[in-house]
């Protein structure tokens, strides 16, 4: 039983010393984030640069990935259809998926190991060559000019990042479902075009993508931020970013898919 | 060249960052101690304190060196001059007011007028040498276009690395890096200048040109240095007092003619590289034939 009282009193204290102070820290660092956005927007050059290295910089990843995701899903899909002889409906399975969930979901997974790894690790490593406290020394607020940029650069990225795959997914299922199969085009286009709803379908796409972006970017200038200045810190923050912020984001869709589409 | 400066001079004072940061500390003729540290302990772990009841002058328009061996507490130190930590107890103050009473923004006031050149310099390796020196201009300036460009390139003249405006840190040598990161140090003229280990990691040619522009930049700018070393000949060589710190206590302070004349054992230790002597050689172990034969 003290055994049982002592393992249980270890659970306790690493969790609320670990998890929850972190957790704590971490929060407060997004305020402070938010709190010190202003140049972010004033000197937007600043978060544009930013735009460029989370965002153009991971276009090929999320653009060939939404391709082949696309194909996968026509090839798929049709199979599937065509034993309930409903394969015209190709299209609008490609692109209720794609919209609602693979687009955001998977673009986010991608985003998090191209962009969120590449954010934590230039922080960490700036905070290991001193840049951070070199700026500090010249009266210049590492937060407002280092930390703010990337964040919004990462969260403006992410919709379209995520709307760019799903796009490059519906034409992935068109040249599999029509050029490859065979599904009549007409009914394809005319279908998804019937079966997906702006506000329902499109809109909760993009809220969704926008949050796994707010998610996916705090946890990426966190862990840069909070690295132990040597390289085995950089290095395990960089694997902790892609892991802890790819399991929010499934997390988090499955509570975003249950407000959203189920009513809860 | 002497108009343009001129310009550059007035620009820079007519920008609101350094109006603020002139208007908000006292006239500098009357405090004859830019630096003043009285009593000040300090530990990152309460327990055992680094620092132990310091007690230091920087006076204007010097040259001081902080000595002692690795680990004594010389950049912690710094970092308690720059605001960056706080000391348990005691008080450092700067142009008379204290660094502990001073909010975020007077804080910042205080550094725009302060520079400190980091031990491995700390470029931002995404900018070239030019946007590493312009930095601060652009952050604290209005400064823009050709006097901003001419700004830059005089002060990258006078480390002597004009022609390496272009290039990239990851271009540069340990030396010239260095120098780079020294002219950032004194891209807005400042009055108080932090080295933290300058000499480190350098051939003896760049050792010889960082040391002589540590002096003569700090002479022509009118400004005061603290320079954080444990290379002994090259400090003695420019600065006007050395601070010898053990254990987080100063043992001894005075001029560099006193220090290469004194008999305190642990600075003479110190100076002559000596390795056994009051900092013994040997880490603080068990009886050696004991410990050998104990495993047996």
């Amino acid at each position: 039983m003290g055994r049982i009282a002592e393992l249980l009193r270890a659970l306790g204290t690493r969790v609320i010393n670990h998890w929850v102070w972190r957790l704590g820290f971490a929060t407060r660092f997004l305020l402070l984030t938010l709190k010190h956005s202003g140049p972010s927007f004033r000197r937007f050059y600043l978060t544009v640069r930013e735009i460029y290295f989370a965002g153009v910089l991971s276009l090929i990843i999320i653009l060939v990935s939404g391709l082949f995701v696309g194909m996968v899903l026509g090839l798929q899909g049709y199979d599937t259809l065509a034993r309930y002889g409903s394969s015209e409906a190709l299209g609008v399975l490609v692109s209720l998926s794609l919209v609602r969930e693979l687009g955001p979901v998977v673009a986010a997974l991608l985003f998090a190991s191209r962009a969120g790894s590449a954010i934590t690790a230039e922080i960490g490593l700036m905070k290991a060559t001193e840049q951070l406290d070199a700026m500090e020394m010249m009266a210049v607020d590492p937060i407002a000019r280092v930390i703010a940029p990337r964040f919004w650069g990462g969260v403006l990225s992410m919709p379209l990042l995520a709307a760019l795959f799903s796009a490059m997914g519906v034409f992935g299922g068109y040249l599999v479902g029509v050029r490859l199969i065979g599904v009549d085009e007409g009914s394809f286009w005319s279908q998804m075009q019937a079966a997906v709803d702006f506000r329902e379908d499109i809109v909760n796409g993009v809220i969704k993508s926008f949050v796994f972006g707010v998610a996916i970017t705090w946890i990426a200038v966190f862990e840069g931020y909070d690295a132990p200045p040597t390289a085995e810190g950089v290095s395990r923050a960089t694997t902790r970013t892609v892991v802890i912020s790819s399991l929010a984001v499934l997390a988090l869709d499955f509570v975003l898919t249950a407000m959203m589409f189920r009513g809860l | 060249m002497a108009r343009i400066e001129r310009a550059a001079r007035v620009a820079v004072r007519k920008s609101s960052g350094l109006k603020f940061a002139l208007s908000s500390f006292p006239d500098k003729v009357t405090i004859p101690n830019l630096v003043e540290v009285e009593g000040v302990t300090f530990g990152y772990d309460r327990r055992r304190p680094i620092l132990r009841d310091i007690d230091m002058v920087v006076p204007r328009g010097r040259v001081v060196a902080i000595m002692g061996l690795s680990g004594c507490g010389k950049t912690t130190l710094l970092r308690l001059i720059g605001g960056a930590l706080r000391p348990d107890r005691g008080e450092v103050r700067v142009e008379g007011r204290s660094v502990k009473g001073l909010s975020a923004e007077g804080l910042y006031a205080m550094r725009r007028k302060m520079g400190m050149l980091f031990q491995f310099g700390a470029l931002f390796t995404d900018l070239s040498a030019f946007d590493n020196v312009a930095f601060q201009v652009r952050e604290h300036t209005a400064l823009r276009g050709a006097l901003l460009r001419d700004l830059v390139l005089m002060k990258l003249d006078a480390v002597g690395l004009r022609g390496a405006a272009h290039l990239m840190p990851s271009q540069l040598s340990g030396g010239m890096a260095r120098r780079v990161a020294l002219a950032r140090t004194i891209a807005l003229d400042p009055m108080l200048i932090m080295y933290d280990e300058p000499f480190a990691g350098l051939d003896p040619l760049s050792l010889g040109v960082v040391g002589k522009l540590i002096r003569s930049l700090n002479d022509a700018l009118g400004a005061t240095s603290i320079v954080v070393t444990h290379d002994v000949q090259e400090a003695l060589a420019i600065v006007d007092t050395v601070y010898y710190m053990s254990l987080g206590k100063v043992e001894f302070h005075g001029t560099p003619e006193q220090v290469r004349a004194s008999g305190h054992p642990s600075l003479h230790q110190f100076a002559h590289g000596e390795p056994d002597g009051p900092v013994p050689f040997h880490y603080p172990a068990p009886d050696y034939a004991q410990d050998l034969l104990g495993g047996a």
